[in-house]
């Protein structure tokens, strides 16, 4: 039985959910990664050096420059034939192309995994991760996204893996990439950051996250996460946003500001290892999953805490 | 242009749902259902579609349950002209509503299918890139921004560090993220407008789909639960936990 992981990765490097990924696949067996883009030498190299692969598969061209998912799909499905399952991470790509590729098979994908049970058996949540559910597939492949949060990231050393070029059909059913406009951070990346210092509509506009987040996030080398509302608000950009239809993570320490803790938000963070709470209402939903709490005023609060650090 | 726009009965987002004790599925029996949040959001777009002249006819289609045809008469009365109920007691899967989705955008000549990204009951985020792969059509998922010119829909996605623009030759499927548009309120003539419009009721059989499920539940249970901690006096008492009891800082 051997898996094949539709490797992320961005000019930065292969991502830690894509590491993820490969370590829920490492739980089925024998993994092989996919590497798709152009110019993709250093990260194939990079790949196969991921603990646990042993076959890179490296499709490099320019029709793969940019992820459109009529192209991936088509060249996944083209190699599908040898693999019992096929994964990526739960990311923007993953969720993208994932489910095209399970219909061109015929199977019904198995979305955002957070437990191997056996090769047929996953558990996923459901309703915003208020219930877990078990679900056994009875398709020949199994298509699953990972997330990410709930398995620790395959090492990025220690494979030895080979590499092997691979082309598809590049057909494109008529999907162009025109443009795209990163937000450029030194900060860690949400999804992998050891601490997280997250602002909601308490914030009260995007002049104040700088003010009086982002000093803290720097002393604690933190990410910057933020609520829908405070997305929504024009403080900060959309891919701060944590929550059921945000990013899911599980860092170490995660700080909510002026965030009510709507169960929607709370679906994205509740498996952080340790939430501390800053909201002056003290019924906000916030604290009945929050392990330290400070009730009180953020605009007298996070001064304070910027300067006893 | 004909547009489809599929939308789901769920439970309402404001519900927050328990698991059934004998661990089977969640408890949906007297919970309050609701259109899903994202396709309202599809609705919307497709009326605003219509408004500007571009959409000339919009059928709101709905699989499950009969009561699912109280959820288009909700997109019926914010402006869809007629519905199409596909009436079954299965639990559908993504892959059976995509097949469904796809006889029915072949029988009725459909252009552009407006739907929602996720379910926010099974959250698979699934059926409209699986509508687009049946059809062998492009897919613009994650939408926060729609423009239809000259044959081609150009989007904005939400994608993970930002946006990317795209465009899709049509026909296509879009799905709506949650910054797409705000969705209206129905007002009372409008629903009352609503009872009049037609609702056709098929069924999977009708459209060539079986709906065996390729998933089964082995079983549903509840999160590990979290504790409400402790609140703490301040700043510096806050700093003393984190830094010796929780070690995390
Ligand atoms: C389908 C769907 C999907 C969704 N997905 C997400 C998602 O992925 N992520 C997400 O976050 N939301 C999501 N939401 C929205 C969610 O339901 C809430 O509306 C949102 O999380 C609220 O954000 P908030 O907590 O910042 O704002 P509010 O609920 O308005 O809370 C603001 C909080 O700030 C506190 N506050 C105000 N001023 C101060 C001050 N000076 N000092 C201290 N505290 C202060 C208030 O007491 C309050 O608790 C979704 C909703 C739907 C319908
Ligand atoms: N039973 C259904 N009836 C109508 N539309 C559906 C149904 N199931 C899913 N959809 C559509 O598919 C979208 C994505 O759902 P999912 O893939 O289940 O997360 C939803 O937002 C709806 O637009």
């Amino acid at each position: 039985m051997t898996s094949l992981v539709l490797l992320d990765y961005d000019a930065a490097g292969i991502k830690q959910p894509a590491r993820s990924a490969v370590a829920a696949a490492a739980k089925l067996g024998e993994v092989h990664v996919l590497v798709v883009g152009e110019n993709i030498a250093a990260t194939a190299e990079a790949a196969a050096k991921l603990a646990g692969v042993s076959k890179v598969l490296a499709a490099d061209r320019a029709a793969y420059a940019h992820p459109l998912a009529e192209p991936l799909a088509a060249l996944v499905v083209g190699l599908a034939g040898g693999y019992s399952h096929i994964l990526s991470a739960s990311t923007a790509t993953g969720k993208n192309v994932m489910p095209r590729i399970a219909a061109l098979l015929d199977c019904q994908p198995i979305s955002d995994i957070s437990d191997v049970i056996d090769a047929d058996t996953f558990v996923r949540p459901i309703y915003a991760g208020n219930a877990l559910a078990t679900v056994k597939s009875s398709d020949a492949k199994k298509i699953i996204t990972v997330r990410a949060a709930s398995f620790d990231p395959a090492e990025a050393t220690g494979g030895s893996a080979t590499i092997e070029a691979v082309s598809g059909d590049t057909a494109n059913t008529g999907s162009t990439y025109l443009s795209s406009e990163i937000a450029k951070s030194e900060r860690p990346e949400l999804t992998a950051a050891k601490i997280i210092v997250a602002g909601g509509r308490g914030m009260q506009n995007g002049e104040n996250f700088t003010k009086l987040i982002d000093p803290i996030a720097d002393k604690l080398h933190a990410a910057v996460g933020a609520s829908r509302a405070a997305v929504d608000a024009g403080f900060v950009p959309n891919d701060y946003q944590v929550g059921q239809t945000g990013k899911v993570v599980a860092p170490d320490l995660y700080i909510a500001i002026g965030i009510s803790g709507a169960i929607q938000h709370v679906a994205g963070m509740k498996d952080s290892k340790v939430i501390v709470a800053i909201n002056k209402d003290e019924d906000a939903p916030i604290f009945q999953i929050a392990d330290y709490g400070l009730v009180g005023d953020l605009f007298t609060i996070l001064p304070e805490l910027d300067k006893a650090l | 242009m004909k547009l489809l726009v599929p939308v789901k009965r769920v439970v309402d987002y404001n519900v927050k749902v328990r698991v059934k004790p004998d661990g089977s599925a969640v408890e949906t029996a007297g919970v309050k259902m609701s259109m899903n949040p994202f396709d309202e959001i599809a609705v919307e777009e497709a009326v605003r579609l219509k408004e500007k002249g571009i959409a000339t006819e919009i059928i709101a289609v709905s699989a499950g349950v009969a009561a699912c045809q109280e959820t288009i008469r909700t997109a019926l009365a914010m402006g869809a002209d007629r519905g199409i109920l596909v009436e079954t007691d299965a639990a559908l899967e993504p892959l059976s509503v995509a097949k469904i989705l796809k006889a029915l955008v072949q029988k009725e000549a459909i252009d552009l299918v407006v739907m929602g990204k996720q379910a926010i009951d099974d959250d698979m985020n699934a059926t409209g890139q699986m509508l687009a792969a049946l059809l062998g059509w492009p897919q613009g998922t994650f939408a926060s921004k729609v423009e239809i010119a000259d044959g081609k829909a150009t989007i904005i996605r939400e994608i993970d560090g930002g946006n990317e623009t795209i465009a899709l030759a049509l026909p296509t499927v879009i799905t709506a993220d949650l910054r797409l548009n705000e969705p209206r309120y129905a007002s009372l003539p409008n629903i009352m407008k609503a009872r009049k419009k037609t609702i056709d009721t098929l069924t999977p059989a009708d459209l060539g789909v079986d709906p065996a499920p390729r998933l089964t539940t082995v079983k549903v249970s509840e999160p590990p639960a979290r504790k409400a901690g402790v609140k703490l006096a301040d700043v510096a008492a806050l700093l003393d936990k984190l830094r010796n009891e929780a070690k995390v800082i």
